[in-house]
């Protein structure tokens, strides 16, 4: 298994959800936090006013080992705008995951 | 010119609650904008007071109520407060000047509705002091300061045309000219603290009762009408909203208090001419009919935000019309439609026409004039950021 953890930018949240549940991926966990990459935030009026720390939602998915690269594709194409703060996407591994209700065990 | 001390503590009061509903509507719009801008709507409301409040002052109030010139505008007389003192009919001059001052300074905070979540700070102070000058100081004149629209015997009971047909339909000229907020209509802007909009509109509800029976300006029978057929207006309104949109969907409570503040609107130049059955019937259509504009608005992608036009400009809209059709001779002494004085109908009819097409066009004008000169809105990364880090420096959450 994987765990997926997607930083985005939460005004693309509804087109990622929506992407996912096209493609029947529904489990989902949503966080809301604030971070920054790389760039280290937005930088207004010539200098005078840095925002080093902005809105996010991540995103956590665990799939199976074979879903893990197109769930990457699809959260990818729907977070994307080109411009800086789009995000990242972590993909971890995951020994095995319990469902609590019933004790269904996923290993692959 | 003996002052009576009843009707001065009742109306300080009132000028007190009045007052208290600025910040009501910057809670209320607060609630209904995304996190980011809350202390923005917030602010603007306390920005839009106190912009009034030195404008009033100095020469607002003398624009609105010196001595008449051709129906129009009042004269200089009393800028700087000159002969405005603590003596007056009734209650001093002084308390009736920042009585209406509450009322100016209120509508001002209304409009703020047209441009949420993407206004420059400097670009509102400045449209904004335009604005009181040119669009609420003629309007106040025109209808309480002795102008054509009361010369003409049209009814405004507490500021139906000049304070909600002018905000709310200069909200809808404000949005035209500032533009969509960027990612309008493609991802969802929902309110982020639906608390925080109940305690505003609570705030306003109380308010009103100020409002409305403090514009009778005397602790009398009339004030006790005013205040008994706005508590009406107001819950037949949060009903009505409550139940049009149960119909279609679900009944939220943004829409129940929003009602109630349809109905308010509506029952304000009414307030001191209909009786208790009366205004149950303004509240409710009220109700629907705001709703009706609201849906309207959103249909066409108009991005009048938090719906100041639906909500005043069309609930302040009826409630002229209202008032020419309910008005019964028995409580403010004018007959209406339903009692068969079609003429008042008419008179209110054609006043708020006028002031629908002058608050409009005017302030279409004076935003342009603005945005051309130095910019209406925030840059393209400060929008994003959200107005209140990148303009306020602050942030409503940890």
């Amino acid at each position: 298994m994987k765990m997926i953890i997607a930083y985005i930018r939460p005004e693309r949240f509804d087109r990622v959800k929506e992407a996912l549940v096209e493609k029947g991926f529904f489990a989902l966990s949503v966080t809301e936090i604030r971070g920054r990459g790389a760039q280290k935030g937005i930088t207004l009026r010539g200098g005078k006013v840095s925002i080093d720390l902005l809105p996010k939602l991540k995103l956590e998915i665990g799939v199976e080992d074979t879903f893990a690269e197109s769930v990457v594709h699809i959260i990818r194409e729907a977070a994307w705008t080109g411009k800086v703060g789009d995000g990242r996407i972590f993909v971890l591994p995951v020994d095995f995951s319990v469902r609590v209700r019933d004790e269904n065990i996923t290993t692959a | 010119m003996v002052l009576d001390s009843g009707d001065t503590a009742f109306i300080l009061i009132c000028t007190a609650m009045v007052v208290l509903m600025t910040p009501g509507v910057g809670l209320f719009y607060g609630g209904l904008v995304r996190r980011k801008n809350f202390i923005s709507m917030l602010a603007l409301a306390f920005i839009a007071f106190s912009i009034v409040t030195l404008q009033w002052v100095t020469f607002g109030y003398s624009l609105a109520f010196g001595p008449d010139i051709a129906g129009l505008i009042g004269g200089l007389d009393y800028v700087g407060l000159a002969g405005v003192g603590m003596d007056g009919e009734g209650i001093p001059d002084l308390l009736f000047m920042v009585f209406q001052l509450a009322f100016a300074g209120l509508t001002l905070a209304i409009l703020t509705s047209g441009v949420a979540e993407r206004i420059k700070l400097s670009a509102f102070i400045v449209f904004g002091l335009l604005w009181t000058t040119l669009v609420y100081d003629p309007l106040a004149h025109w209808a309480w300061g002795g102008g054509w629209a009361a010369s003409l015997g049209a009814l405004d009971f507490a500021g139906g045309t000049v304070v909600h047909i002018s905000s709310g339909f200069g909200a809808l000229a404000l949005a035209l000219v500032i533009g969509k907020r960027a990612g309008f209509g493609q991802y969802s802007m929902e309110a982020h603290n639906i608390p925080m909009t109940l305690l505003g509109g609570a705030l306003l509800w109380f308010g009103w009762f100020a409002f409305n029976a403090g514009s009778a300006l005397a602790a009398d029978g009339l004030a006790a009408n005013a205040f008994v057929v706005t508590n009406i207006a107001a819950a037949t309104g949060a009903l009505a909203w409550l139940a049009a949109a149960w119909i279609k969907g679900t009944p939220a409570s943004i829409g129940m208090i929003s009602g109630a503040i349809a109905g308010l609107v509506a029952i304000t130049p009414a307030a001191g001419f209909v009786g208790p059955m009366a205004a149950i019937a303004i509240g409710g259509v009220a109700g629907i009919i705001c709703y009706g504009a609201l849906l309207f608005r959103t249909n066409r992608g108009l991005d009048e935000s938090l719906d100041a036009w639906a909500i005043h400009g069309v609930g302040g809209f009826w409630g002229a019309l209202a008032t020419g059709i309910f008005a019964a001779a028995a409580i403010g002494g004018v007959d209406g439609l339903i009692y068969g004085n079609v003429n008042q109908f008419l008179i209110q009819a054609l006043d708020a026409f006028v002031a629908m097409g002058y608050a409009f066009g005017m302030t279409y004008l004076i935003a342009k004039v603005v945005d051309k000169v130095i910019g209406l809105r925030v840059s393209e990364e400060e929008e994003y950021v959200g107005l209140d880090l990148a303009l306020h420096g602050e942030s409503a959450t940890t």
